[in-house]
């Protein structure tokens, strides 16, 4: 008994202290709040914004809440981590396997490529992207087309836009196609472990994946047509272009950084994971037979994924997190619109810096529990 | 074991109670006059460098109408115009600095509004500048009025700010589409417009004549005629400490005041012997104008003297800088303008 209590009484002390601590805080904010006649309620999230946004995945309006406000600048944080994560993955394979090959100029320049955009803080190079690189470029109307059909240009990234027609078809073309892909995969699986035949699943998938979808054009009525950005003149200098879809500069600065950035540590994870798997494996896997393409795919790759895929998580979660030093550069995310303007214009600090901070946290616990489950599917499964 | 929780739990009840009596006591003897006393300066937020209202130069010092305002309370409260600490705040940062108590003085061309006042927790206590928002443009795009403004035009701005909901009602009730690009620092601002990021600019008017004179090149930029809202620009407060209230609003009526009384910073002393009992009033040579307040009878007499009145402020700051030369509303309301601030008696 008496062992007991003395086991419980610091955890409980503990639990005392932290309750203590937080009914301080709040006890102070209730007071000071008071006095200074600020009310404390999430009311607010109802009335009108009344101001706009620059860039909008959705339809928003000044004329919406601030709640849709919210929504709609959460939406453009996502789209930033989303892209962010996408480039940064891929860049950050090529650069680690790059970094282990037998190419001396291959391997040193990617070697070079990590120290120098991990070693420049990550607000340092959105800056620069920003003032120095995205500036320089022409003005809308002395913009030479990229690719004939796109202009960069100091107000954005001007490409055309697509106008389907029946585009419902389309996507259940390419949506059996995918189907019929992974039932392919079955089966080519189940006939190599019965028959140790291989079939070439991947020149199958490649043709289903294109010819499906294509003939949809062909029979389905589907039609694709393209919107060119073109040049509109507002006055006697200031030129922009109408028409197709606009990425502002505010945007791709943010993904270019992030994704350069975070793709350097998503390398030395790659690589890490890569030279964990110890000599023997490969050597083993030519032994029987297999050529380097298969030792990577089949040997190493599965066994590295395991060693790779944790630390990536957390890079994964810094990046998102890093999408908010969007506020220093104009781009309309959470920070920016809700935790800036709204705070500002309706005056809510505590409740509005609570929201987003809850919001960061959700979505970084939802990537952590999405890389979580990936992980736990490739772990070793003991027999 | 049941018996140590009881204990426990008491102590802490004990505790909690303790710290909630002693937040509770602190709130309400606090008082920003003792604390500004104490601390021998006064905490002014100010913006992050607007010329003309305030501006720090290349050695730190701060000038400017806004800035004024703060050295004007300095010197009726502690004695010395000079005892003041600028706080640099974007438009973003400024009421919550103020709210949290980082700042007693917010004096950063802030627009008075009924949601500001009545919502925030904030109190204004009058206006040091009538303004309204305009538009810039670059001269050889050939716009001479907002009437020529086309949909897909972009306006660069600050966050936070009232420009950027009057942006927005300009722009509907004219039915025209627009990219606004807002950001946080001003000079963010000036420089995405000086590179061609947006086609137009715009801000307090004041502000775009201010910022103009920053620009690469001002000369290849002009200001619409038109005005689209007022913008009543003044020195806040926090709600919930009347006599701070009371002293900041008579430190900028009594420069005010004074340039209607034509006392300066160079006669004040002689105005003493002035036969006018408001001029006497005003210089602390009569009645006892300190004493609601807490202070002695002379801290206007010091304001006039250390600061100047609002005209000479005005000139010093606005005029003699080629901002804007002309006072506009601005002018004392017995020579056409609008200023006209209630009598110190």
């Amino acid at each position: 008994m008496n062992n007991k209590i003395k086991r419980y009484i610091p955890q409980i002390l503990t639990i005392l202290f932290v309750f203590l601590i937080f009914g301080f805080f709040t006890i102070n904010a209730q007071v000071n709040m008071d006095n200074r006649g600020i009310d404390f309620g999430f009311g607010f999230l109802k009335q009108e914004a009344s101001f706009d946004m620059q860039f909008t995945l959705l339809d928003y309006d000044g004329q919406d809440s601030y709640m849709w406000a919210y929504v709609v600048a959460l939406l453009n944080t996502l789209l930033v981590s989303f892209l962010g994560i996408i480039f940064c993955t891929i860049l950050g394979v090529i650069i680690g396997v790059a970094r282990l090959s037998g190419n001396f100029l291959i391997r040193n320049s990617a070697a070079w490529y990590v120290e120098f955009f991990r070693n420049i803080p990550l607000l340092l190079q959105i800056f620069f992207w920003y003032y120095a690189a995205l500036r320089a470029l022409p003005l809308p109307e002395k913009a030479e087309p990229w690719f004939g059909v796109t202009y960069m240009t100091i107000k954005g990234y001007y490409i055309p836009s697509m106008i389907w027609e029946n585009l419902n078809v389309f996507l259940s073309c390419l949506l059996a196609s995918i189907i019929s892909i992974i039932f392919i995969k079955i089966y080519a699986k189940k006939i190599q472990e019965k028959e140790g035949k291989q079939l070439p699943v991947l020149y199958i998938s490649l043709g289903l994946i294109t010819i499906l979808p294509l003939l949809s054009f062909l029979f389905g009525g589907v039609t694709l047509d393209f919107e060119l950005p073109v040049l509109k003149q507002l006055a006697k200098t200031s030129f922009i272009f109408e028409g197709g879809i606009s990425l502002p500069p505010e945007l791709i600065a943010l993904v270019l950084a992030l994704s350069l950035y975070t793709s350097t540590f998503v390398a030395e994870c790659v690589r890490a994971g890569i030279q964990g798997i110890s000599k023997g494996q490969k050597e083993a896997a030519a032994s029987v037979g297999l050529n380097p393409n298969q030792i990577l795919k089949l040997v190493i790759m599965p066994q590295a994924l395991r060693i790779i895929i944790p630390p990536t998580t957390n890079q994964y979660l810094n990046l998102t997190k890093n999408s908010s030093l969007a506020a220093a550069i104009a781009y309309p995310d959470l920070v920016l619109v809700f935790a800036g303007t709204a705070l500002m214009q309706t005056g809510k600090a505590i409740e509005i810096v609570g929201i987003t901070m809850l919001t960061y946290l959700t979505i970084s616990l939802s990537i952590a529990a999405l890389m979580n489950w990936y992980n736990k599917r490739i772990e070793i499964k003991e027999k | 074991m049941f018996k140590h929780l009881k204990q426990l739990t008491s102590l802490v009840a004990m505790v909690a109670v303790v710290f909630a009596f002693t937040t509770e006591a602190m709130a309400k003897k606090s008082k920003t006059l003792k604390n500004t006393q104490k601390k021998g300066f006064v905490r002014c937020g100010v913006s992050q460098g607007l010329p003309g209202f305030s501006n720090a130069d290349a050695s730190g010092n701060w000038t400017g109408i806004d800035v004024d305002v703060c050295r004007a309370v300095a010197a009726a409260v502690l004695g010395d115009a000079n005892k003041v600490k600028f706080t640099p705040l974007s438009a973003k940062e400024r009421f919550t600095a103020l709210t949290s108590g980082e700042i007693d003085i917010l004096s950063r061309n802030t627009t008075w509004t009924l949601s500001r006042d009545a919502d925030i927790g904030l109190t204004f206590v009058g206006v040091n500048f009538y303004d309204g928002q305009g538009f810039m443009v670059r001269k050889s795009s050939g716009i001479t009025s907002t009437g020529q403004f086309k949909n897909g035009i972009s306006a660069c701005t600050n966050i936070g700010t009232t420009t950027e909901l009057n942006m927005r009602d300009f722009f509907n009730s004219r039915g025209i589409s627009y990219e606004p690009v807002a950001f946080e620092k001003a000079d963010e601002v000036v420089a995405a417009y000086d590179a061609g990021r947006c086609d137009t600019y715009t801000t307090d008017k004041s502000g775009l004549a201010a910022q103009r004179t920053k620009m690469k090149n001002p000369d290849e930029h002009i200001v619409l005629p038109e005005t689209i809202s007022k913008e009543p620009l003044g020195p806040v407060v926090r709600q919930g400490d009347a006599v701070w209230e009371d002293i900041v609003r008579w430190s900028l009526n009594t420069m005010i005041e004074a340039e209607e009384y034509g006392i300066t910073s160079s006669n004040a002393d002689m105005m003493k012997t002035s036969d006018n009992p408001q001029i006497k009033r005003l210089v602390g040579a009569e009645g006892e104008m300190g004493a609601a307040f807490g202070l002695d009878n002379e801290w206007n007499l010091r304001i006039i003297k250390q600061v100047g009145n609002y005209g000479e402020s005005y000139k010093r700051n606005i005029a003699d800088t080629g901002i804007l030369p002309d006072r506009g509303p601005n002018q004392l309301w017995t020579k056409g303008g609008i200023l006209y601030v209630p009598p110190a008696r």
